[in-house]
Formats: C-alpha cells, sequence, structure tokens
C-alpha cells in the first residue's frame, strides 16, 4: 500500500487538472484544416482553452465517433452528416450551425489553361479532370452539379479522376497528373488571390451550396471548452480567418 | 451479404493485376534474387536494401514519389512520354509497375533464400557433368529451390491483392480501370454504407486466410516472410 499513498495525490492531481485548464477534442473535415490551426491558436489566446484538432474525412469521422472515438466537437465538411449523428442520439440537438459555405473553383496548375468562361471544360481539351469522389465528398457531388448544370457531365465523366477527398484532389491537379480538377478555393487562394495556375471561381448558382456544419457532440456535453470554441466560431474575428482561407460565412 | 456489380468488377481487376504482377515479379526478381545470393560485390548491401525498402516504407511515401516520378514532369513520366505512351498514374499499367515495387521483396527474398541455402555443391557437382548455365538452373535450381518460388509467387500474388495506399494514391479510383477490391471497401466504409463492405471484406478475409493457409500446408517450415 506504500506506493499507492505516494501516488495516490499526484493522481488526484491528474484527474483534478482537466477541470481547471480545459480541452477540447475537435474532428475537423479535411478542408478546414489550415484555418482552423489558425483559428484553434487565437481561441488559445483569446479564452485560455486548449482544441486538440484531428484531421480526417468526414465519412471516417462517422465511422469512429460511432465507435465511441473521444471528440466533443465534430466540424463537418456536409450538413447530413451531423444531423445524422444527432438523430442517432451522438449529438447534442439543437447545437448544429453552419460554420463555412465552401466555394468550388476549377484549377490547373499550368497558368492560361483555366479562363473565366471555363472554356476549357466546353473544348474538352484536357487528359483528365480530377474530382473529389461524388460519393463521398461534397465537394465532389457539388462538381458533378456544375458540370450537369453546365451538360458536360457525359463527356468529362470518361475523364474522371477521383481522389478520396479534396486533398487528393488537388493533389493529382497539383503534379500535373490531372490538367483540371474541381478543388475548395480554400486550397489555392490565400490573401484572395490565387497561390499560382490558373481558375476559375464557380458561380454559386451552378451547384447546391456545400453547407459545413459544426455539432457538439453527446461527449461534449457540459464541457466548458466545447461550447467556448463552437461559439468563437460565430465571432466576427474567427469569420475574418474563415473567410479569408476561400470560404463565405 | 450480396456483392454488385462494381464489387465483382473490383474483385476481377485485382485479380488480373495481382496475377500479372506476380509473373512479372518472377522473370525480374529471379535474376535479383540469384545476383544477391551469389555476389560478393560492395552493391550487394545497397541493392537488398533497395529491394526491401517497401517493407518499410509507408505505402503513402511510395505512393507519392511514383506519382511525382511517373507524372508528366517527373523522369519516368517524361520518359514514357518519350515513348509515345503518355503517363502511366491513374491506368492499369501504372498500377502494375507500382505494385512489381511495392511487391519485389516479397519475392525477391524466399528466392534468394532459397537459393543460398542450396550452397555452390550442386551447381558444382552439375557444372562437373557439363551442364551448361541454362541446364543447371532448369533442372538443378529450379526444382530444389522449388518452395522458395512458390512461397515468393503466394506472398507476391497475395501482399499485391491487400495493398492499399499505393493504389489510392496513383490509382484515382477508376472503375474497371484502377478501382481494385481494397479501394471499393474504403468507398463503401466513407460511405457510410457498412453492410456492402462488411459483405466484400469478409471475402478478402476468407481469401487470406486461405491462401496463407495453402502456404503453410504445402510449404512447411520454409515461410520466412520478410527475413533475407
Amino acid at each position: 500500500m506504500q506506493p499507492f499513498r505516494l501516488l495516490a495525490p499526484l493522481l488526484a492531481l491528474l484527474l483534478a487538472l482537466p477541470a481547471q485548464a480545459a480541452e477540447v477534442n475537435v474532428a475537423v473535415a479535411a478542408n478546414f484544416t489550415a484555418p482552423m490551426k489558425v483559428i484553434a491558436a487565437e481561441f488559445a489566446k483569446d479564452t485560455g482553452h486548449k482544441a486538440n484538432l484531428s484531421f480526417a474525412s468526414t465519412g471516417k469521422f462517422f465511422a469512429q465517433i460511432k465507435n465511441g472515438a473521444p471528440f466533443q466537437v465534430l466540424l463537418s465538411a456536409d450538413d447530413t452528416t451531423p444531423a445524422k449523428l444527432e438523430a442517432e442520439g451522438l449529438g447534442v440537438p439543437g447545437s448544429r450551425f453552419t460554420y463555412a459555405i465552401g466555394t468550388l473553383v476549377l484549377w490547373s496548375a499550368k497558368p492560361g489553361l483555366v479562363d473565366d468562361n471555363a472554356s476549357v471544360l466546353r473544348s474538352g481539351r484536357y487528359n483528365k479532370l480530377a474530382i473529389a469522389n461524388p460519393r463521398l465528398a461534397p465537394y465532389g457531388k457539388a462538381a458533378e452539379d456544375v458540370l450537369a448544370s453546365l451538360g458536360l457531365l457525359a463527356g468529362a465523366r470518361k475523364k474522371f479522376v477521383m481522389g478520396e477527398n479534396i486533398a487528393q484532389t488537388y493533389q493529382f491537379a497539383r503534379t500535373g497528373n490531372a490538367d483540371i480538377g474541381f478543388v475548395a478555393l480554400s486550397q489555392v487562394m490565400k490573401d484572395g488571390k490565387l497561390i499560382s495556375g490558373s481558375g476559375w471561381i464557380v458561380p454559386a448558382n451552378l451547384h447546391t451550396p456545400i453547407r459545413q456544419d459544426a455539432q457538439l457532440l453527446s461527449l461534449g456535453k457540459g464541457n466548458a471548452a466545447a461550447s467556448a470554441l463552437l461559439d468563437y466560431l460565430k465571432t466576427d474575428k474567427a469569420r475574418a480567418i474563415i473567410r479569408a482561407h476561400g470560404y463565405e460565412i | 451479404m450480396t456483392l454488385s456489380e462494381g464489387d465483382l468488377a473490383a474483385i476481377w481487376l485485382t485479380l488480373r493485376l495481382a496475377g500479372i504482377t506476380t509473373v512479372l515479379l518472377l522473370i525480374i526478381g529471379t535474376p535479383i534474387a540469384w545476383w544477391l545470393a551469389h555476389t560478393q560485390s560492395k552493391w550487394k548491401g545497397p541493392v537488398g536494401a533497395v529491394v526491401a525498402l517497401p517493407l518499410v516504407l509507408p505505402p503513402t511515401v511510395l505512393g507519392f514519389y511514383l506519382l511525382l516520378a511517373m507524372g508528366p514532369n517527373g523522369p519516368v513520366g517524361q520518359f514514357t512520354q518519350w515513348l509515345g505512351i503518355g503517363t502511366l498514374p491513374f491506368t492499369f499499367w501504372g498500377l502494375v509497375v507500382a505494385s512489381v515495387f511495392y511487391s519485389m521483396p516479397f519475392v525477391v527474398q524466399p528466392i534468394q533464400n532459397a537459393i543460398e541455402s542450396l550452397g555452390p555443391r550442386p551447381l558444382e557437382v552439375a557444372a562437373t557433368l557439363r551442364a551448361g548455365p541454362w541446364d543447371r538452373f532448369w533442372s538443378v535450381v529450379l526444382p530444389l529451390a522449388r518452395p522458395g518460388f512458390v512461397t515468393a509467387s503466394i506472398l507476391g500474388f497475395a501482399h499485391t491483392v491487400g495493398e492499399f495506399g499505393v493504389v489510392l494514391m496513383i490509382g484515382g479510383n477508376i472503375a474497371g480501370e484502377t478501382r481494385v477490391v481494397s479501394v471499393q471497401i474504403y468507398d463503401h466504409v466513407e460511405a457510410m454504407e457498412y453492410a456492402q463492405a462488411h459483405g466484400l471484406a469478409a471475402v478478402m478475409v476468407v481469401f487470406s486466410f486461405l491462401v496463407l493457409l495453402a502456404l503453410y500446408t504445402w510449404n512447411p517450415g520454409k515461410t520466412r516472410v520478410g527475413m533475407p
């Protein structure tokens, strides 16, 4: 019993720690990686709480959360997964809101290939079109909507190469293996300008909006840092960061 | 548990990929294994290490470099374009090339072990009986080292079937071209279609078990996976 008597106060201290310096484990959709890193740093500075970020696809998070993953907040890439989690009793009802609306861009690593009319898409003069898998990724679904709206879906489908998420789709286009690709504006824009290559920002009326919803998960109920983070995402400061990364809100 | 048409197409594609890769690996891997088993060269270490690299490297690293190398600006891509066959990513033959790299150690090492364990004696005896190099290979080495070749074929095939990260990186998920079983299962899981995922995953588990069972039943004691 002697060792335990020494350990007991230590254990008590360790168990007490989280209550003082509140922490929240956040599941972040991969496309929101860059802005969320900035927001988490500001959040820590402004509130003293700590946000531990994990990045993966929303589908993977869904499976993990269903099987007991220790996340308190989900920042989803869509608006259906949070609703599904809430319906299954894994999300706190009434906590859901849209934290960002994604913008789609047709992008090429080659300067001058993509113009404002997306004429390259109509002419069909490209080897491959990189697109996120429409079954899995909201950006892929939106890209399919755009092609359908333009009446180009059947022809373009033969040249699809599909990334399992938007990050991989960008990789296919960035390495030049696909001439053009539908990616998230947040991936190719910095300070309101394209980082490189050429692009066409797709008008929002050509596809259903890419609403990205946040959800307080059941495990986060009563966690001070979790609710503070969700409130923080609604502040003007956070929204300015989100907009600067190519999202609307 | 029913398999969809897409699942069956993925299974067929996977078997074709693994079959072609295994045949190519036996053709390419045997001379490499032979050389590694016999050479005194200072290059034995470096070459052996390069062959074994895929055992250690995460498949995403291998896939990423293959994507860059085989892309239009990479050295392999420049070469294939010069040959007039375009670039390899997003094609079936691109996957074959990647799989040959990826499964190389699983074919070379068992053959190398088998040849090394023969020792120089049988070949010397055959040589004194005036058997030429080819004759010695076909009538002495091949029969005596047969368990090594069987292990190499089964492991090369099975490891290619189980390939995922590399295919994900350079495949582009095209039905009938690069969408192999592992990618199809991954898609099912990510799309939250767990029933379909279960069906196909069960097929993989049963298949893998049968392959290893065959290996251990017919080839007992000769199976040292991944140990040179």
